[in-house]
């Protein structure tokens, strides 16, 4: 008996743990700007194994949300490093090549640009052009949340 | 994004490329020199019975008063009048200008203004040219001039080479710090100079743009390539009213008439991206500097193409498909370049181990390449050279560009960057930027050693482009708890720093002495007071989420001082800023006499063309002064 109960016990917790950690992002593999890319030349960079694999998984990612080109975009551009420019507005091309574009649904306010934020969405890769703007990205993350 | 998301998307930026183009062309072509539409002329009488707008300025003429152009120099001729104008009469030295140039005016109504130009033209004889443009219509009479010079001099000993370094921000402090650090000081004097600071003739430079006092790096870059002023962002051409950077009037640089004049062959090495404002400005027109998929694409389509092209910017060159790539198209210019046949380095190993017969293009990283502290100096750090571990040097490069273009026998023209020590200087980090002025010195050297030893026949120019407001205010010492600005050492106190070179290898062997220099910025964002040496480059600053410029936190030691900087908070300045500054030149070899006191950075084309002693009638002038296409979309 005990043990039936103990067993209905555990299942019913890991249920539990299952559904509260879903949206929660609990499943979503973390990933740092350090692990995108296995090389680097001239003619091209290579992603990483890492990138390669958890493409259409859950990935969670922080870093610094970078100036976005309007108040209201439905996405913005995750950065390593805080960034001063906007990547849409800046002609001086400094903007550096690992960024992650961030797809939310809906639309997103703009946070402060010095704080690290942590997003969780659908890892997506390969050459995009944005619909809208001509952005072009290598890394995304698709139906994002942003804590 | 799925495979059928991404062709509809590529339909549709294609569909809207080629209805912009149409309607483009079909603009210029329904333009004529049509008389201006009664609603435009009321327009005009408004704004004039208010007094304001149409003046003699509401003329403008390109190129503009006081240019000074040398014998043969090709250049686009545009007059912009006023809507409402009719009767436009330009002529030069009292002759019809179309008689003059030998050439039909094109005159475009653009709503905005009337246009009249006349493209590919050039003075064949030394002498004065007086332009006077005339209209009238309901704004009554207007009239302009415009006098320019045309000069054609040569030095008594010609030069048949020209190296130009250009030490990007490099300030007369900026220099002077490199000296401190490299050269040390004993009994009050320096034990030894700069290479640089050696040479026979000097000069004090005026920066100025035509538009602005304080220039950036793509309107001096012009003045030096073309000897004539341009506007802040544009390189080789004059600005008109038209929105679309790549058709202002341009003006030919000295790459593109000693290659067609002379035959001589030509290059660019920096370690900023290639297509960055300074080697870009060598050969090419454009009102915008961010147009850096055209520039990259220009490099290869003309008659001339550049025997050596080497430095970081390989995001321009790769098609959009690849990782990294900042192209907006799908060019592979790497492979089109092997098809022209250039051999092509993607590291320091690839560039040593190619050949001098043929052209070379060198890309060691995506932007920018790395600094000689990181790259050279400290421990490699992938963090920091993000996988681009084996970058060459500006010595490096030079080395190998001279060995190409050295196999010419008309002689060559090669501009090496020191591109760094401004991009350093903007951060805020003078140690980063005093080490790629040591590099730079050293490359500098190496040329001198080589002109020596090849009959003396090259002239070396130095110059920087701008200057920074950086500033050496004494020395800096932490003891007995004292930091920050309590640490800061002026006059007697500062005594000595105590940066040693051991190894006699021209740079410090640790930029962090305990004494080391108190430098002031004279222009920068709120940024953390810090006198050490940072182990990571770092930015000084950043944005809010409401768009104001704030202190990065990163950037503060134990203890710093918050400064309040002295540029505005909201208009997304973050860096450092260029100052209005002279800087100076230093020339040696054949024609370098021409250097002396205080000079417009314009004179530097007419120095590099006089002691060439060149006859810029010969030749065929370039591709880009019939070509107005390809602009970024």
């Amino acid at each position: 008996m005990s043990f039936l109960l103990s067993f209905k016990k555990r299942i019913l917790s890991l249920l539990l743990v299952a559904v509260l950690a879903l949206p929660a992002g609990a499943f979503a593999a973390y990933m740092d700007f350090s692990e995108m890319y296995a090389g680097a030349s001239a003619e091209g960079l290579v992603f990483s194994d890492k990138l390669n694999e958890l493409a259409g998984s859950s990935v969670t990612m922080t870093g610094y949300m970078a100036p976005p080109l309007k108040p209201s975009i439905d996405f913005f551009v995750l950065t390593e490093t805080p960034m001063s420019v906007c990547p849409f507005c800046s002609t001086d091309a400094d903007w550096p090549y690992n960024i992650v574009v961030v797809y939310v649904d809906g639309s997103v306010e703009a946070l402060p640009y010095d704080q690290e934020v942590s997003v969780t969405g659908t890892l997506d890769i390969g050459s995009y052009v944005d619909d809208n703007t001509g952005f072009v990205s290598q890394v995304r993350l698709l139906s994002a949340s942003v804590e | 994004m799925n495979v059928n998301r991404r062709l509809k998307v590529f339909v549709q930026l294609s569909l809207v490329g080629a209805l912009s183009m149409s309607f483009g062309s079909l603009a210029q072509a329904a333009a004529p020199a049509a008389a201006p539409t009664a609603i435009s002329q009321q327009a005009e009488f408004h704004n004039n019975a208010r007094g304001s707008v149409v003046t003699e300025d509401s003329i403008t003429i390109l190129p503009i008063n006081r240019a000074k152009l040398w014998a043969g120099q090709r250049f686009d001729f545009e007059v912009e009048f006023p809507t409402g104008s009719t009767n436009q009469k330009v002529t030069i030295n009292g002759k019809d200008a179309e008689d003059v140039f030998g050439k039909k005016a094109t005159i475009t109504n653009y709503g905005t203004h009337i246009s009249y130009r006349i493209n590919n033209v050039t003075f064949s004889k030394p002498g004065s040219e007086a332009v006077s443009a005339t209209a009238s219509g309901v704004i009554g009479n207007l009239s302009k001039r415009a006098n320019y010079t045309v000069v054609k001099e040569a030095a008594k000993r010609k030069a048949k080479n020209v190296i130009l370094f250009i030490g990007d921000g490099m300030s007369m402090q900026a220099k002077e710090l490199g000296r401190i650090l490299s050269k040390g000081l004993s009994d009050g004097k320096f034990n030894d100079l700069l290479a640089m600071e050696k040479m026979p003739n000097m000069a004090l430079i005026t920066t100025s743009g035509y538009d602005s006092l304080v220039t950036d790096s793509a309107n001096s870059m012009s003045a030096y390539m073309t000897g004539n002023k341009s506007v802040v962002n544009a390189m080789g051409v004059y600005e008109n009213k038209t929105k679309t950077p790549l058709d202002d009037p341009k003006v030919e640089t000295v790459a593109e008439i000693l290659s067609r004049s002379k035959k001589m062959s030509y290059g660019m090495v920096s370690t900023a991206a290639i297509t960055d404002a300074t080697p870009a400005a060598v050969m090419s027109h454009t009102r915008r500097r961010g147009e850096q998929n055209y520039i990259a694409s220009e490099y290869l389509n003309r008659n001339n193409p550049p025997k050596v092209v080497m430095g970081g910017g390989a995001q321009f060159f790769l098609p959009l498909s690849t990782p990294g790539s900042k192209r907006k198209d799908n060019r592979n210019l790497i492979n089109e370049f092997k098809e022209k046949g250039y051999q092509f380095a993607g590291t320091k190993a690839e560039l040593n181990a190619l050949d001098s017969d043929k052209p070379i293009l060198g890309l060691f990283t995506m932007s920018h390449m790395n600094v000689y502290m990181d790259r050279e100096f400290l421990p490699k750090n992938k963090k920091v050279l993000k996988g681009f571990m084996d970058q060459p040097g500006l010595l490096d490069m030079t080395k190998k560009a001279v060995s190409v273009l050295e196999k010419n026998p008309n002689g060559f023209f090669l501009m090496s960057e020191g591109g760094s020590i401004d991009k350093q200087l903007h951060t805020m980090d003078w140690q980063r930027a005093t080490y790629d002025t040591i590099e730079f010195d050293k490359t500098i050297e190496w040329a001198q050693d080589y002109a020596k030893k090849h009959n003396d026949d090259t002239l070396i120019i130095v110059v920087a482009d701008h200057a920074h407001g950086v500033s050496i205010s004494g020395t800096y010492k932490e003891e007995n708890g004292k930091v920050g600005r309590e640490a800061v050492r002026v006059y007697g106190d500062a005594k000595w720093p105590t940066f040693v070179d051991a190894n006699h290898d021209g740079f410090p062997d640790n930029p962090d002495p305990d004494v080391t220099l108190a430098v002031q910025y004279a222009n920068a964002p709120d940024h953390y007071e810090n006198y050490r040496f940072q182990q990571e480059p770092t930015v000084p600053a950043t944005v809010d989420a409401k768009g104001k410029v704030t202190a990065n936190p990163k950037r503060a030691p134990q203890g710093a001082r918050l400064v309040e900087g002295d540029i505005p908070t909201t208009t997304g300045e973050t860096q450092e800023c260029h100052s209005a500054d002279d800087v100076v030149l230093m020339a040696q070899g054949p024609g370098s006499e021409y250097f002396h006191g205080v000079m417009d950075n314009t004179e530097v084309f007419f120095g590099i063309l006089r002691a060439l002693g060149v006859d810029a009638s010969k030749g065929t002038p370039e591709v880009p002064f019939t070509s107005q296409e390809g602009a970024q979309k």
